[in-house]
């Protein structure tokens, strides 16, 4: 039971995680792929982030002793604050590859008249024959 | 007709406090969550909102294409500049504490405390700060910074361009 | 003990929206509907780590997630279709390759250390050095040199000592991560601001010319 407590962040990821996969595998439609990655991103992000909090612990931001008044308490415990830095340039990189497979996706559409995977398949075999 | 008003209405209420917002990030990054990624996002949002609300040709005359690549190479140069800046004041490659005056003070101030060794000498290791301008990390962490939210902020608006001003093939 | 009660029902609460917007969005046809249901997944997602101390990139993804990528993602819908093909033949391959993937990570979970643990391998070595401001393992001038000349002779003790009270580098700033991000870890920042600045001349490059306006003129 004290597994199930202390892992079921990591499983609820993983599902989500999961249904990303499936939707880049399984979906033949380009747009709906890309979607499916954003989403295995977010929940690659909020697996690092659930690995960076401590109990008890508060967000790593030290508060400023000069502006203490009277009512704020001293803060010991801090949450990891490394996971964070990583995610922040992971989610900067998600932005720069969905901008840019999004733009291949436009200019495919230009190209080939769909975005259907098969139709574009097709479309190629049929070029080369 | 009168979807087209409020949208217009209220874009010209919030739209100036959005691009303040982002300042207010952007220099807050830190005292507080903020810093240069968030704040160049949510001023290209602004800029993005007036343009979806306005038209592109509106958007583009705020900032002009030519202007946004200038401003996206120059947060780039700014933060390897900042970098080579800490070269050539004696330290190594970004090294912020190089950015206060020469870097061979601050080693002599080290080496001075190392030969005269108790452990419980207390000692911050930077040269005395005078002025109101911040010195070493703070600067460097500024600069840096307002690179990053430069870069950031030109890219989104570029990229909205290039998607906005595509014409759709049937 | 009210409080993490409520908390702990505040997450659960999102994990189910989480898991149920995931869900909808792989079975949608209609590509608009799902570009939004993403926008309120990453949304949600910016709330869970609001919950779980990380104010700074749940800022980030809600501003990215929420605003920039669905907005690209509508742009594409506008220059492509709206509507997803429906497919004509059961997805069982990918469903147990799925399936089997998740089995083996669900197998890999039951060795990391449990959620909130404070001896998590992750908060031991470089961490609370970066919460101290003091500096992890680099030393300027001559101070490096002494410490790497003293340190094999007398053993660990002296390279702790010097740690410990030549803090040249530190950063006093009180933001954590941003100080970790700009001044600890630049080196990296600089990778990730050239890696979005060269997406967007990446982006330039593939959609550059065709404007609206100028419909005789060839496109680029």
């Amino acid at each position: 039971m004290s597994q199930i407590l202390g892992l079921y962040n990591y499983w609820v990821v993983i599902c989500l995680m999961m249904i990303g996969f499936y939707i880049v595998i399984a979906r033949g439609n380009l747009v709906k792929k890309v979607i499916g990655l954003n989403i295995f991103q977010i929940s690659v992000f909020l697996l690092y982030i659930t690995m960076g909090k401590v109990e008890g612990g508060t967000t790593p931001i030290k508060p400023a002793s000069k502006f203490k008044t009277g009512a704020v308490e001293e803060f010991e415990v801090f949450s990891n604050p490394l996971p964070s830095v990583l995610m922040l340039t992971a989610i900067v990189v998600g932005v720069a590859t969905t901008s840019l497979a999004l733009a291949l996706i436009v200019r495919i559409r230009e190209a080939y008249g769909t975005v259907e995977e098969d139709e574009i398949l097709a479309a190629d075999q049929e070029t080369q024959c | 007709m009168r979807e087209q008003s409020i949208l217009r209405i209220v874009g010209k209420l919030l739209i100036p406090y959005i691009l303040l917002f982002a300042l207010y990030v952007q220099f807050h990054g830190d005292y507080g969550p903020g810093g240069g990624f968030q704040a160049g996002v949510i001023f290209a949002a602004g800029l993005i909102l007036y343009g979806l609300i306005f038209g592109v040709n509106a958007a583009r005359q705020v900032a002009p294409p030519l202007t946004m690549e200038t401003l996206a190479a120059l947060g780039v140069l700014l933060y390897a500049g900042t970098g080579v800046v800490a070269m050539l004041n004696g330290g190594t490659f970004l090294d912020y504490s190089a950015l206060q005056g020469t870097h061979q003070q601050v080693v002599d101030q080290q080496v001075d405390l190392d030969e005269h060794h108790e452990g419980d000498e207390e000692s911050t290791g930077q040269a005395e700060h005078h002025g109101f301008l911040p010195q070493g990390q703070h600067l460097g962490i500024l600069v840096v910074e307002l690179g990053v939210g430069l870069t950031v902020a030109a890219v989104m608006i570029l990229i909205f361009f290039s998607f906005a001003s595509r014409e759709r093939v049937l | 003990m009210s409080e993490v009660v409520v908390y702990n029902v505040i997450v659960i609460f999102l994990l189910v929206l989480l898991l149920g917007t995931a869900i909808t969005v792989a079975r949608m046809r209609d590509l608009w509907a799902a570009v939004m249901l993403t926008g309120i997944y990453s949304f949600l997602g910016a709330s869970w780590m609001m919950l779980l101390d990380a104010p700074d990139v749940a800022f980030t993804e809600a501003a990215v997630g929420a605003g920039i990528a669905t907005f690209l993602m509508l742009g594409t819908l506008a220059l492509t279709s709206r509507k997803a093909k429906e497919p004509n033949r059961a997805a069982l391959v990918p469903l147990a390759v799925v399936v089997v993937t998740g089995a083996a990570l669900v197998y890999g979970t039951f060795d990391m250390p449990h959620y909130g643990d404070p001896q998590a391998p992750v908060h031991q070595h470089v961490a609370p050095e970066y919460l101290n401001d003091s500096v992890p393992h680099v030393h300027h001038g001559k101070a490096e040199v002494k410490v790497g000349l003293e340190a094999s002779a007398q053993g660990r003790e002296v390279s702790l000592e010097i740690s410990q009270s030549a803090e040249v580098s530190k950063v006093d700033v009180p933001n954590i991560v941003t100080a970790v991000l700009a001044s600890y870890r630049g080196y990296d920042t600089l990778g990730e601001t050239v890696v979005i600045f060269t997406a967007g001349i990446g982006v330039l490059l593939l959609l550059r010319g065709r404007r609206r306006q100028r419909v005789g003129e060839a496109p680029a």
